[in-house]
């Protein structure tokens, strides 16, 4: 019954910063959803997949996940940011090697829900969050950067 | 130079806190090694051969007296009491504790200053032309560009977990005294029917595979310049590759995929970012602008200067450049007294300089890729004054691009990834060339040696380098010939089979007789090199 | 001999696994024979060391001598450095390391 083609993403993320209802579809993979999107509504990216290729279909998703395979790559910030910079309203979930340290600067770049391999501190979490009040660019969140605030 | 706002300073307390967090998680075990690493890179703190050394941050060079002392109060008391200057314009201190790093920071903090992101994989200290803003024939002052790209760099949330490290350089004239063609990205400031923007080169690197940056983009007006560079990070970002370090950075990406087809995606993706409104106003570039204006020099000082001390004359004619406001000068300090330790200077050392540039310099000083310190604004009646402080303090060896002038990485005896020493290679090589007039017969000689392949001793830009291996345990030297930094940039070349220490010495020896040997009127070391070739070279080191 | 060494983790000094603890002296140091790796995972895992790892030595009169000239200068100290290094007074110290 089991759908090979669609990821397994294991439950619920622990940590989600939306107020709308999560949604309860699996998600597909990319190649999956490109060659017959079906009735999909949550895609997963993996880390050298091409977000660009979502562009087209954005209106009708309603999660796309981002697998970072290893805390160190890098690649799920850009897929993040390209998303929410062509209009990608649904939720954006980093899954995978996602640890405290990096949380802020994916929220920055546009992720609102996570599934962390590891469990996260939530004191650890807390403090992160709220450490930054300056930040020196405009990115994906509605922060706005240091050089808006000086000169308005 | 820059003064923090409240917005800057916020910044950089709350990134110490962030970093005491982490310390404390690491020390309670919280954190693992392997994830802390990136974190403490992040905030300049390697694990080195004797200890963690700790590169605490010298934006573009750029160094208040102030600021200074703040240096040499970190090597008294959390180090052994000096610091040495790098090939990225930065100091390093070799001695921190993990536990101190917290409180280090915290101090630096209260003098406008950092160690953030002097390593990782993310956009390191932008560096410029040690001579900006005295110099006579910028386009403009680079500085305010590079500290816009400072504070767009600065905790990017989306650049700082990249494949590689990303350095950038910035010059705006057409001499090139950053080595700006080997970076990762450079600018070049032009200005063109009287908009001032950039000219855009990337690729460019030493390492494993070095290579000169291709020209990417012809003209990126002052307005167009972070979203530009956001595109051109994003590209990177994207396609650089993480399966192997030594294939990471990007100039092994334009390489692979051509400059042209880097071009287009960079294009592509810029026309998208544009949009989105990341470029600051003109208006936040013109209030950095504004804070670099030229000090109030005096400019009624007189111009003459009196030679009849010939040491100092020496040290004038060999040391001291014009400024672009007559009667002042441009001075180095050289960091590399014969027998001393490239680019290494005392806590007295740094205090010394720092009064003298309160005293005499206007409170600016400057640190060069070439590990030397310049006082960039000395009103000539003062020079002799400055010399005769910096002579007493073993600071005024008269060898700016002489062949004692030698850059030269920490090496072996600091660096866990060193492969040979540096530092006695040099200074056997200062005490082959002892003599003062030989060297200044040798005249301009850009010397360079790099313990590994790794070349932070820029080995490959030297008109003559050097590489130490490692040749079944033992250290050993490649020479390598005709390398430049400059505009006109090239690189190295590989003479031949290695040498011993002392073998090398004697082969940079044959060199440099060879050239005396075939030069012409007013030639270099490195336009004999390229007029004669070589062969001719190779032949004088080997036989 | 194999020799277990790392880095003390709040300090960074350079330590040598003794048989019982860590020492700053290369002296104190022991043949870990082939039980260096699950040592090292060991005292890494309770945080009594950072980054461990096992180098080739020879026993020696003067006590143990690191196969590479990179593990002895980091034995003792930079070169460039006598001052600074663990046997400062010590006239023959620079030539052990090279």
């Amino acid at each position: 019954m089991a759908d090979p083609d669609q990821a397994d993403i294991g439950g619920e993320p622990s940590l989600r910063f939306r107020d709308d209802e999560p949604s309860d579809e699996p998600a597909v993979t990319l190649d999956s959803f490109l060659t017959d999107p079906g009735n999909a509504t949550a895609v997963r990216i993996e880390a050298g997949d091409d977000a660009r290729a979502l562009l087209p279909h954005l209106a009708r998703l309603s999660l796309v996940e981002v697998s970072f395979p290893s805390f160190r790559d890098g690649r799920g910030y850009s897929a993040a940011r390209v998303l929410r910079e062509a209009g990608y309203a649904g939720e954006l979930r980093a899954a995978g090697d996602v640890l405290v340290d990096q949380l802020p600067l994916m929220r920055r770049c546009g992720f609102d829900s996570f599934a962390p391999e590891a469990e996260i501190d939530a004191d650890a979490l807390a403090r992160a969050l709220e450490r930054h009040e300056v930040r020196y660019q405009r990115a994906a969140d509605a922060a706005l950067p240091a050089w808006r605030l000086r000169h308005g | 130079m820059y003064r923090y706002d409240e917005y800057d300073q916020s910044a950089v307390d709350a990134r110490v806190e962030e970093f005491r967090d982490q310390v404390a998680r690491r020390l309670s075990g919280q954190l693992t090694e392997d994830q802390f690493k990136p974190l403490r890179l992040m905030n300049g703190l390697y694990l080195q051969l004797h200890a963690y050394m700790l590169r605490v941050a010298v934006p573009y060079g750029t160094v208040s007296s102030r600021q200074m002392r703040m240096l040499g109060h970190i090597a008294r008391r959390y180090d052994r009491g000096y610091g040495h200057f790098t090939t990225r314009q930065n100091i390093q201190f070799n001695w921190i504790k993990l536990e101190d790093a917290p409180d280090i920071l915290a101090e630096l903090a209260t003098v406008e200053m950092h160690a953030i992101q002097t390593s990782g994989n993310c956009i390191r200290n932008i560096s410029a032309d040690q001579f900006a803003g005295a110099a006579a024939d910028e386009v403009a002052d680079p500085r305010p560009w590079a500290e816009l790209l400072r504070q767009w760099s600065t905790f990017h949330p989306e650049f700082s977990y990249l494949p590689r490290k990303f350095k950038i350089a910035v010059i705006a004239a057409d001499e090139d005294r950053a080595a700006m063609r080997l970076h990762d990205i450079g600018l070049k400031l032009v200005e063109r029917d009287g908009v001032l923007g950039a000219e855009v080169y990337a690729g460019g690197g030493m390492g494993r595979t070095p290579m000169v940056a291709p020209l990417i983009r012809d003209f990126v007006p002052a307005d167009d310049l972070l979203s530009y560079l956001e595109a051109a990070l994003r590209v990177y970002n994207r396609y650089g590759r993480r399966d192997n370090i030594y294939k990471a950075r990007i100039k092994i990406l334009i390489h692979e995929i051509g400059a042209d087809a880097y071009r287009a995606q960079v294009e592509d993706e810029f026309a998208a970012v544009k949009a989105l409104g990341i470029d600051p106003p003109a208006a936040e570039l013109a209030r950095i602008t504004e804070m670099f204006a030229l000090p109030p020099l005096d400019r009624q000082a007189p111009d003459a200067v009196d030679r009849s001390d010939p040491d100092f004359a020496v040290w004038l004619d060999q040391n001291v450049r014009p400024h672009k406001v007559p009667n002042h000068a441009v001075v180095t300090v050289s960091l590399k007294p014969a027998g001393g330790i490239p680019g290494d200077a005392s806590a007295d050392q740094i205090d010394l300089m720092a009064d003298l540039a309160e005293r005499y310099g206007h409170d600016e000083l400057r640190v060069t890729h070439a590990q030397n310190i310049v006082l960039p604004h000395v009103a000539k009646r003062d020079l002799h004054a400055v010399w005769t402080a910096l002579a007493a303090a073993g600071l005024a060896e008269a060898n700016l691009d002489l062949i004692s002038d030698i850059i030269a990485c920490p090496g072996l005896d600091y660096c866990s990834l060193a492969n040979a020493r540096s530092i006695p290679l040099a200074q056997k090589i200062q005490a082959r060339f002892a003599e003062p007039e030989r060297q200044r017969d040798l005249g301009e000689l850009k010397l360079k040696i790099s313990g590994c392949i790794n070349a932070c001793g820029h080995h490959h830009a030297g008109h003559i380098g050097v590489l130490g291996v490692d040749r079944k345990g033992v250290e050993n030297f490649q020479l390598l010939l005709g390398g430049s930094g400059a505009e006109d940039a090239s690189l190295g070349r590989i003479a031949g089979p290695g040498f011993s220490e002392d073998g090398v010495v004697d082969a940079i020896e044959r060199v440099t007789d060879r050239y005396l040997a075939v030069r012409e009127d007013g030639e270099r070391f490195l336009d004999t090199y390229r007029r004669v070739g070589f062969e001719t070279f190779k032949e004088a080191i080997y036989g | 001999m194999k020799l277990l060494t790392g880095n003390d983790l709040a300090s960074g000094d350079v330590v040598w696994w003794t048989g019982q603890g860590w020492s700053r002296h290369l002296g104190d140091a022991v043949d870990v024979g082939h039980d260096g790796e699950a040592l090292a995972r060991a005292e890494e895992g309770a945080r009594r060391v950072n980054v461990p790892y096992v180098i080739e030595a020879t026993a020696t009169p003067d006590g143990p001598r690191p196969a590479h000239i990179k593990d002895r200068i980091r034995a003792l100290g930079p070169t460039v450095r006598p001052d600074l290094s663990l046997k400062p007074a010590d006239p023959a110290a620079g030539a052990w390391v090279i």
